[in-house]
């Protein structure tokens, strides 16, 4: 039995999530090889060749993987199945759009943004917005998974796995990259950060976002978030949408701002391990899930707060 | 061109589902269900298309119980043609969706594809990407706009780092993001004009596909529960229980 994980990277740097995939790859057991496919991501193979528990890493190397569209990716992991137990990847926006893909090609169930692994067959997975937890049991010949990189803990990295070429499958020449559009920020990455601090629609304004969340985030080193509310409202831009359909996030503190705490938005936060949570309705729902809850006007103490910490 | 839509009957996005005390399922008795919202936000942007010229007819599909016949006659009213509702009694799963789907497509030659990206109950994510490999087709998933450019479909894609823009052969499959466009609610007249269009009713088993459930659900269980904690009264009071009491500062 082995396992291929997908590696999750940007032709430069091989994203944190992969080393929780690895983790999670590790409780199904079985070796476990690693496919960077990029264009001149040579220093991710690299980074990925370090990835502890890691037998060898593939890479496999050509503009059509640049951008990691679903239709090539689909074809290179599709024609390298053969002798792998389990395929996995993790369910950032990558990995949601070109598993499915596989799992098609292959005539599996894909089994969807897993949080748990029971054993080499069974997994725990999220349902209704994370109101149920279902326990799976997959009875297919390979079991295509997408990780939620949050549940699990990143492996070490002080491994030293050979690097392979692999040759490339198909272009089906169906799909072209034509531009993108990439948020710059010098904060920590949303997903992976130890402090998120989120703003809802009470801020009003993406200048309100700036004046009174962004002070505060600095001082603690935090990476930014909002609600769908805010995201919606031009507020902050979508990828900072943080709930069942935006990015899940378990940072050590999460501080809710002016967000009322709706389930779809729980979905996306409630496995932090502090939460923090300031509104002006004592009745808000998403005092119910705060460890600390802080009732009153958030213009008034988001400044407060920057000058005590 | 022709445009499908595929749209799926779910628990209502406000329900807080509860699960079953036996832990074999959630409970939906006497829940209200409604319209996937991703999948009202496909139908808004194919009718859309349809108000812009780019499209001419718009078909409805759903797969799911006799009573998905609802959802399919709100997508009517909302102002799409036709409607095909194929029963089942039984779950099917994504790949048994994408696979009868396929079929259809087969069927009705459409040259687009625009369907939810998440369906809210189970939250998988992976119809539509299923339904373009069976098709061989290209898919532009978690779409924030879709512009017909000559002969390619030009597809904005909100992805982990901002968004993402390719050009798409036709035909292709679309899955819908929150951010594409707001859905309308159907006015009455068109409630009533919705209940005279045409609805085709077949089942599974007329297309001869596979629909076996290849995951077997063990349990189902709540997740670990959060107890609500404590108010703080000041800002002061917050951060000394952030460094002292948490050790997160
Ligand atoms: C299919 C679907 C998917 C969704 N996915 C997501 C998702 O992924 N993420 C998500 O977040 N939402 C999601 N939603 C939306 C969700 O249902 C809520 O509408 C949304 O989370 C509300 O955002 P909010 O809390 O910012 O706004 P509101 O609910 O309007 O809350 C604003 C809060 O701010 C408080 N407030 C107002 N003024 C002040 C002040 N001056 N100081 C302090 N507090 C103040 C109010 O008391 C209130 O509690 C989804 C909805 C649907 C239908
Ligand atoms: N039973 C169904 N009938 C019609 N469409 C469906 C069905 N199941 C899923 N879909 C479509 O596929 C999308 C994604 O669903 P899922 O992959 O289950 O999250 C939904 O938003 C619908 O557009």
């Amino acid at each position: 039995m082995a396992i291929l994980v997908i590696a999750d990277h940007d032709n430069n740097e091989l994203n944190d999530a992969t080393l929780k995939v690895v983790a999670a790859a590790q409780k199904m057991g079985g070796d476990i090889d690693v496919l960077v496919a990029g264009e001149g991501a040579s220093g991710v193979a690299e980074a990925a060749s370090k990835i502890n528990g890691v037998r060898k890493v593939l890479h496999a190397d050509d503009a059509n993987y640049a951008k990691r569209l679903a239709e090539p990716m689909g074809e290179l992991i599709t024609g390298m199945a053969d002798g792998y137990s389990h395929i996995v990847a993790s369910s950032g926006t990558d990995g949601k759009n070109f598993m499915p893909r596989v799992a098609a090609k292959l005539d599996v169930m894909q089994i969807s943004v897993i949080t748990g692994v029971e054993s080499e067959d069974t997994f725990v997975r999220p349902i209704y917005a994370g109101n149920a937890m279902a326990t799976v049991q997959s009875s297919d010949a390979t079991k295509v998974i997408t990780v939620q990189p949050t549940a699990f803990d990143a492996v070490a990295t002080d491994g030293s796995a050979s690097v392979e070429t692999v040759g490339n499958g198909a272009f089906p020449g169906i799909s072209e990259f034509v531009a993108e559009e990439l948020t710059k920020s010098d904060r920590p990455e949303l997903a992976g950060a130890k402090i998120v601090i989120s703003g809802g629609r009470a801020l009003g304004s993406n200048e309100a976002f700036e004046q009174y969340i962004y002070p505060v985030a600095d001082k603690l080193n935090a990476a930014i978030g909002a609600s769908r509310a805010a995201v919606d409202a031009g507020y902050m831009p979508n990828d900072y949408q943080v709930g069942q359909t935006g990015k899940v996030v378990a940072p050590e503190l999460y501080i809710a701002v002016g967000i009322s705490g709706a389930i779809q938005h729980l979905a996306g936060m409630k496995d932090s391990k502090v939460i923090v949570a300031i509104n002006k309705d004592e009745e808000a729902p998403i005092f119910q899930v705060a460890d600390y809850g802080l009732v009153g006007d958030l213009f008034d103490l988001m400044p407060e707060l920057e000058k005590a910490l | 061109m022709k445009v499908l839509v595929p749209v799926k009957r779910v628990v209502d996005y406000n329900v807080k589902v509860r699960v079953k005390s036996d832990n074999t399922d959630v409970d939906l008795a006497n829940v209200k269900m409604s319209m996937n919202p991703f999948d009202e936000i496909a139908v808004e942007e194919a009718v859309r298309l349809k108000e812009a010229g780019t499209a001419e007819e718009i078909v409805v599909v759903s797969i799911g119980p006799e009573k998905a016949q609802d959802q399919i006659r709100q997508a009517l009213a909302m102002g799409a043609d036709r409607g095909i509702l194929v029963t089942s009694d039984d779950d099917v799963e994504s790949l048994g969706v994408a696979k009868v789907l396929q079929k259809i497509v087969e069927e009705e030659s459409p040259e687009l594809v625009i369907m939810g990206k998440q369906a809210i109950d189970d939250d998988r994510n992976q119809t539509g990407q299923m339904l373009a490999a069976l098709l061989g087709w290209p898919q532009g998933t978690f779409a924030s706009e879709v512009k017909k450019d000559g002969d390619k479909l030009h597809v904005t894609r909100e992805i982990d780092g901002g968004l993402q823009t390719v050009a798409l052969n036709l035909p292709a499959v679309v899955t819908t993001d929150l951010r594409l466009n707001e859905p309308r609610y159907a006015s009455l007249p068109n409630i009533m004009k919705a209940k005279k269009k045409p609805l085709d009713k077949k089942t599974a088993a007329d297309f001869g596909v596979d629909i076996a459930p290849r995951l077997k659900k063990l349990k189902v269980t709540e997740p670990p529960k959060r107890e609500a904690g404590i108010k703080v009264e000041s800002v002061a009071e917050l951060v000394a229980k952030l460094k002292n009491e948490a050790g997160v500062l």
